[in-house]
This record gives C-alpha cells, sequence and structure tokens, in this order.
C-alpha cells in the first residue's frame, strides 16, 4: 500500500479540495460529548478528534427511511427516478465503523444484491482517521482497532502530521489532485506511527473476550440472565438504531392522498420491538423482553458466526452508550461467561 | 469504491412484476385459490421455481405478504397461490375482481430437495394450508411419476367442509400408481367416502421403509407434534423429515433480518427444513 504524509497545517486545504469528489460529510460536534455525521458547509465544524457519532455512516447507505418504489394501479411499482448516483465523501470514519460497513456489505452482497445500498456504496468514498479509545471502547476485542481496506485513504494521527494509506485509485487522485500538499514518508514517521499504534493498545478499558464465546451462547441458552436484562430492557430500540452492523428493517406501502398512487417505504426497525416476530394468527415467536434480548445478542455473538464466519459487533460502545436501561454488552457477554464456568 | 458487486442493469431485487389475476376458485371459508399470469410475455416464459419455494404477493397500495406457490412447475404460464384471508393484504386481495393486477417478485426460498428426492418414496403428511406448498410438491412429483418410488399424500381435516382442494384430491382416490388418504376427524352424516379419523391414524395403512423414504410434512403446530413421533416411531432418520415452516418475513431475500430464526433466516435458508435442523436451531418449532 502507498502511504504519504500530510502535515496538519495542510489539512484545511486539503479537505477543501475534496469537494470536488462529492459532497462533504464529516462528524461534527453537537453538544458536550456529542458528534454526528453531518454535511459540511464549513470545515472548520469538522472534528476530527472526536469519540463516536450518534448514528454510524450506516446512514448514509442503508437511510432511516427511503422510498424503494413510487406505484399506481395501473403501472405497478416503479423506482423513484432520486439521484442514487450523487457523489458524497465520507471524511473522519473511524476502524470500527468500517468494519461496521464491510459487514452490512456483506449482508447486503450475496445471492441477493441490494442496489439501493451498493449504488449508494459505489458512489460514496471514505477516508478514515484513527482514534483513541475511550471507557466504552472495546473494538480491540472485536478485532476492528485497525482496518486494512475497506476505505479510499486512511489519516492516522502521528501528532503533527497524518500518515496517509492510498487504498484505491480514487483515494491515489484524492492525493494527486493535491500533491504539493502532502509528504514523503521517513524513518522517524514510521517510528512514531508504530509508538503510537502501541500506545493506543493501552487505553483500552474494557474487553468483550471472543475465544468460544458462540460456544458459550449455546450453552447458556437457557441462562437466567436473560430474564434479568428482560426486566431492564424498555424495547426502545435504540441499541439497534445506534449500531453500525444492526440492519433489519420494516417494509410498507404509504398511500398518497388519491387513496390510488403512493410510495412502497422501507425504514429502520428493531428486533427489540415486540410486534417484530409476529406472525399470521397472533402467534409471537418472541412475545418475551427477555427472548428478544436474548435474539439480539444470539444473533450478534452467535448467528451471525455462523452465516458471516464472524460476529456482527464492530466494539464502537454506541448501544452502551445510548440505552437509557444501562444494559451493557459487554457486562452482560462477561456475565454470561463467568456464569458457565461457575 | 472497487469491490463491491455490480449494481448494474435493471435487476432490483425488490422490484415486483405485474401479474393479473386470471381465475379465482374459492376453497373453503377465507381461503381461496388464485389463479395469476405474468403480463410480461418474457418473464411468463423464464418464471420457473422449485416445489416449496414462495412468492412475494404485492397488493399495490396496500403491501407485501410471502405466500407458497401451490401449482407446480410442471405446469408452466400461470402460477397458483392458495390464500387464506387474514390480514391487511389477504384482505386486499380477496376485494379485487377477476383480471386485477398485482405484483409478484419471486421464486424465493430454497424449495424442496426434488433431486435428491427423487428414486425414493415420498410420503406427503398435510393439515390444514399445509396442503399450499405440498400441493405444489405432490403435483411435481405425480407430473415426473417414473423418477419417483411411491407416492403417499396423508391428509387429515376436522371436518370435509374445511378440506382444501377436496375435489381436486377425492379425484386421486381413484389413481393406482400413488395411496391417497384423505381423513376427515368427524363424519356424523356418514358421507365421506375415505377415512375417518386423525390422521396419525393413517400411519396403520402404510409401510414406511426408512431407507428409502422422504417424509414431506406441513401444518398446524400441533399436527407436527404427533406426525413427528410417528415418523420417529418408524425410524425414518431425521434429515429425511423436512417441513416448512413460517416466520414473519419482510423481504424474502435474506436482508431486512424479520424472518431469523437463531442463525438461519427462514426466507433463504428456509422454509424447508429438515427436522434435524429443526431440533438444533433454538425457538424453531
Ligand atoms: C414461507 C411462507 C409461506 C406462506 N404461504 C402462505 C400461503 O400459501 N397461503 C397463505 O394464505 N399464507 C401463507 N403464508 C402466511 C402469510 O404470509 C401471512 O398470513 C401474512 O401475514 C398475510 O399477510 P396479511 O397482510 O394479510 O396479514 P397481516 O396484516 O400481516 O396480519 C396477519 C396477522 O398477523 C397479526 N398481526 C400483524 N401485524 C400485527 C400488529 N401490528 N399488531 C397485532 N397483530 C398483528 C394479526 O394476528 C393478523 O391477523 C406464508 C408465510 C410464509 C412465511
Ligand atoms: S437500548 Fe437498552 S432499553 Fe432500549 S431496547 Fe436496547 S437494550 Fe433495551
Ligand atoms: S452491538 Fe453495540 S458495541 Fe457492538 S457494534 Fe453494535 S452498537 Fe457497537
Ligand atoms: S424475510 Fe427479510 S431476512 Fe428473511
Amino acid at each position: 500500500m502507498q502511504i504519504v504524509k500530510l502535515p496538519k497545517e495542510n489539512l484545511d486545504k486539503f479537505m477543501g479540495g475534496l469537494s470536488k469528489f462529492g459532497e462533504i460529510h464529516a462528524p461534527i460536534k453537537k453538544d458536550e460529548n456529542t458528534y454526528l455525521f453531518s454535511k459540511i458547509e464549513d470545515l472548520s465544524k469538522i472534528e476530527l478528534n472526536y469519540n463516536r457519532t450518534i448514528l454510524p455512516p450506516k446512514k448514509y447507505f442503508l437511510p432511516p427511511n427511503e422510498t424503494m418504489f413510487r406505484f399506481s394501479p395501473e403501472k405497478g411499482y416503479e423506482p423513484p427516478q432520486d439521484n442514487l448516483n450523487k457523489k458524497y465523501v465520507l471524511l473522519g470514519v473511524h476502524s470500527c465503523d468500517i468494519h461496521g460497513l464491510k459487514i452490512l456489505d456483506l449482508v447486503f452482497s450475496g445471492t441477493y444484491v441490494d442496489n439501493y445500498y451498493f449504488t449508494r456504496r459505489k458512489n460514496t468514498s471514505i477516508i478514515g482517521v484513527s482514534c483513541i479509545p475511550d471507557d466504552m471502547c472495546f473494538c480491540r476485542s472485536m478485532e476492528t482497532d485497525f482496518v486494512e481496506d475497506g476505505f479510499d485513504l486512511f489519516l492516522s494521527d502521528i501528532d503533527d502530521s497524518y500518515l496517509v494509506r492510498i487504498a484505491t485509485s480514487l483515494g491515489d487522485d484524492m492525493v494527486r489532485a493535491n500533491q504539493s500538499l502532502f509528504k514523503e514518508v521517513d524513518k522517524e514517521d514510521i517510528a512514531e506511527y508504530k509508538r503510537k499504534s502501541n500506545e493506543r493498545k493501552n487505553y483500552f478499558k474494557i474487553d468483550l473476550e471472543l475465544y468460544n464465546l458462540p460456544e458459550i451462547m449455546d450453552l447458556e441458552y437457557e441462562s437466567k440472565i436473560w430474564e434479568e436484562i428482560g426486566e431492564k430492557c424498555l424495547s426502545c430500540g435504540t441499541c439497534s438504531m445506534v449500531c453500525p452492523t444492526c440492519y433489519c428493517y420494516d417494509v410498507f406501502d404509504q398511500l398518497n392522498l388519491d387513496g390510488k398512487t403512493g410510495e412502497r417505504r422501507r425504514q429502520w426497525d428493531s428486533c427489540l420491538f415486540k410486534d417484530y416476530a409476529l406472525v399470521a394468527g397472533g402467534l409471537n415467536f418472541r412475545s418475551e423482553r427477555s427472548a428478544r434480548v436474548k435474539n439480539r445478542y444470539f444473533h450478534k455473538q452467535r448467528g451471525f458466526v455462523a452465516q458471516y464466519g464472524r460476529p456482527s459487533c464492530v466494539g464502537c460502545g454506541r448501544c452502551i452508550q445510548s440505552c437509557p436501561a444501562k444494559i451493557d454488552i459487554v457486562e452482560v457477554m462477561t456475565k454470561i461467561r463467568s456464569a458457565s464456568y461457575e | 469504491m472497487s469491490n463491491h458487486p455490480s449494481t448494474s442493469g435493471a435487476d432490483n431485487i425488490y422490484q415486483p412484476s405485474l401479474a393479473r389475476i386470471v381465475r379465482i376458485l374459492p376453497q373453503i371459508e377465507d381461503h381461496r385459490l388464485f389463479q395469476l399470469r405474468f403480463e410480461d410475455s418474457g418473464i411468463r416464459q423464464s418464471f420457473t421455481y422449485r416445489p416449496g419455494q414462495f412468492v412475494e404477493l404485492s397488493l399495490i397500495g396496500t403491501g407485501e405478504a410471502p405466500i407458497s406457490i401451490s401449482s407446480s412447475p410442471t405446469r408452466p404460464e400461470v402460477i397458483e397461490l392458495c390464500v387464506r384471508k387474514i390480514g391487511r393484504v389477504t384482505e386486499a386481495l380477496f376485494r379485487l375482481p377477476l383480471n386485477s393486477l398485482v405484483g409478484l417478485r419471486g421464486p424465493y426460498g430454497n424449495g424442496f430437495p426434488v433431486e435428491e428426492m427423487e428414486k425414493n418414496n415420498l410420503l406427503i403428511i398435510a393439515g390444514g394450508l399445509g396442503m399450499a406448498p405440498l400441493r405444489s410438491l405432490l403435483w411435481y412429483a405425480l407430473d415426473n411419476r417414473s423418477k419417483f418410488k411411491e407416492i403417499i399424500l396423508m391428509l387429515g381435516t376436522k371436518i370435509s367442509e374445511e378440506m382444501l382442494f377436496k375435489y381436486e384430491l377425492l379425484s386421486l382416490l381413484d389413481r393406482t400408481d400413488m395411496k391417497c388418504l384423505l381423513t376427515v376427524d368427524k363424519d356424523e352424516e356418514g358421507i365421506w367416502p375415505a377415512q375417518v379419523g386423525v390422521v396419525t391414524k393413517l400411519f396403520d395403512a402404510v409401510k414406511v421403509d426408512p431407507e428409502i423414504t422422504y417424509a414431506a410434512v406441513c401444518g398446524p403446530p400441533i399436527m407436527y407434534k404427533f406426525v413427528l413421533r410417528k415418523l420417529l416411531e418408524r425410524n425414518l432418520p431425521k434429515d429425511r423429515i423436512l417441513m416448512s415452516l413460517e416466520r414473519r418475513m419482510k423481504c424474502g431475500v435474506g436482508k431486512c433480518g424479520h424472518c431469523s430464526i437463531g442463525y438461519k433466516y427462514t426466507c433463504i435458508d428456509g422454509p424447508i427444513f429438515t427436522y434435524w435442523d429443526a431440533i438444533n436451531l433454538p425457538e424453531m418449532i
């Protein structure tokens, strides 16, 4: 991989030059300690030193709600003419969130490829940025604290510069378009990068031990722990909304005022909502809250591993930060593990 | 970004194609058989499926519901759906007059492993609406009669007025190349021309050779319980017992998450599961 260096004093100029590659979206500060990915009008608003955004970048690829078709009784369902092909530059994406997108890629590809998702994916370039974990990050446990692909450029902070990894031809174009802003990497930069990434290991405060977790999930399927958590959980679905790898959605037809034409829409859904697994006749396979909480964890740490070869959690800490009932995935998994060895 | 799958062309996996309702055959109360024909002649000719697969049926302005294909791929040009009126989409379907347009996409799901089942005895056991997907398998097997050994159908309903496809199935009683066992729990007037009693009683009338038999079971949960016991008593291997399972579905293509059971998606890994799969998946039955 090609690696160059961007001195921090050139960062603004570089970001300014990116607008010709698409509309720039990057993290901005909302309040003290809350950040969000937003359209950038004013480059000075960009906040590259942030812990986590409220919503992950999935909102750009699987929007909270979107029109899939417009319909009329005569023509049936027609895809909207909306411009899925608009170009975006998503700047300042953390390693865990890039892994989150790679996990969504697995889900939306396969035998049936979701074009809504992948058209947006193709038209959005990703510029990653390194980060310092806080006390809710456990990406290291989930093996998502570093990333080798899934971005066009990746900026790693080495004090007064960024090391810039160039992963795609588009990323290369971005660098070439601003060639004078970049410098060659020297030995000291490499040493500094290594020192920083070694040091970063020590910042992690929590750990989710993955070792034989799927097996433990099977063994503890009937554990009382699920009931305990079920009693705390409010079924609000926040954990799913903020999760970079939760992809469940609901589909419905919405009529216009004429009562004939309308739109088929999809919107984010949560397996924590009560009606999620309801079938005809009112039979609900998961009417108990504990069964739904269990299902979420089971799917992430067991089911997804069986289906796609890795857990569908990247350790971003968002669900820990956002849960109004203070349910903490790391605590839950630690409990499950310890119960099985008691 | 470079390594994403191709999104070119008009291949939108969620795109329903228009189909016209060309026949409506009332069955029993709140159940009708709809014969549908794709508007587009290209789709009409290329659309094929496996017994046990399903389609997503769109009622324009109301929404979608997964429905098993009740017809057999050996009889192309039209597809048949046997639908029970139960909720929004199905009620909207029942309100439509003949010749109306609906949307269809599919076929989805794994379907029955028919190639693997060939050269074996076929034991089809149905209850209630379970006959819908099994009718596809039944006609597939009858239309490819030489490929299968014995074919046995066991169907049970409470009373004869509740039997789906009644006349079609009664006409099978005359066939010598299959055993058609139709039972009703009660026959107070004594007019039922076939068996009387619960479906499990039909097992007394058949011999099951566990080495060369596949059983396909579909019906209400209570039926599974008793039928499975009978099949296991006869040493049928757990992976030769096939069952069709219902879960709430939205997308039908493994994306929306709604149909997940444990670590499978009913829509793409099912809806046909072996009994072995079933007992190994949490929350399965
Ligand atoms: C693989 C597969 C194959 C199938 N094959 C067939 C078939 O061949 N024929 C057939 O008739 N059906 C079939 N079904 C079942 C069919 O898809 C469902 O009955 C479907 O729900 C019907 O859609 P609907 O819009 O009419 O009902 P819905 O409006 O979805 O309602 C169905 C029922 O669900 C409950 N419900 C739904 N939403 C709510 C809510 N928000 N609050 C409370 N209760 C609610 C109610 O009890 C209601 O009666 C199949 C299902 C699957 C998964
Ligand atoms: S955020 Fe917390 S309370 Fe809300 S559904 Fe998730 S686990 Fe339950
Ligand atoms: S489960 Fe929680 S920590 Fe894991 S990826 Fe989702 S939001 Fe982040
Ligand atoms: S119905 Fe959407 S994943 Fe199965």
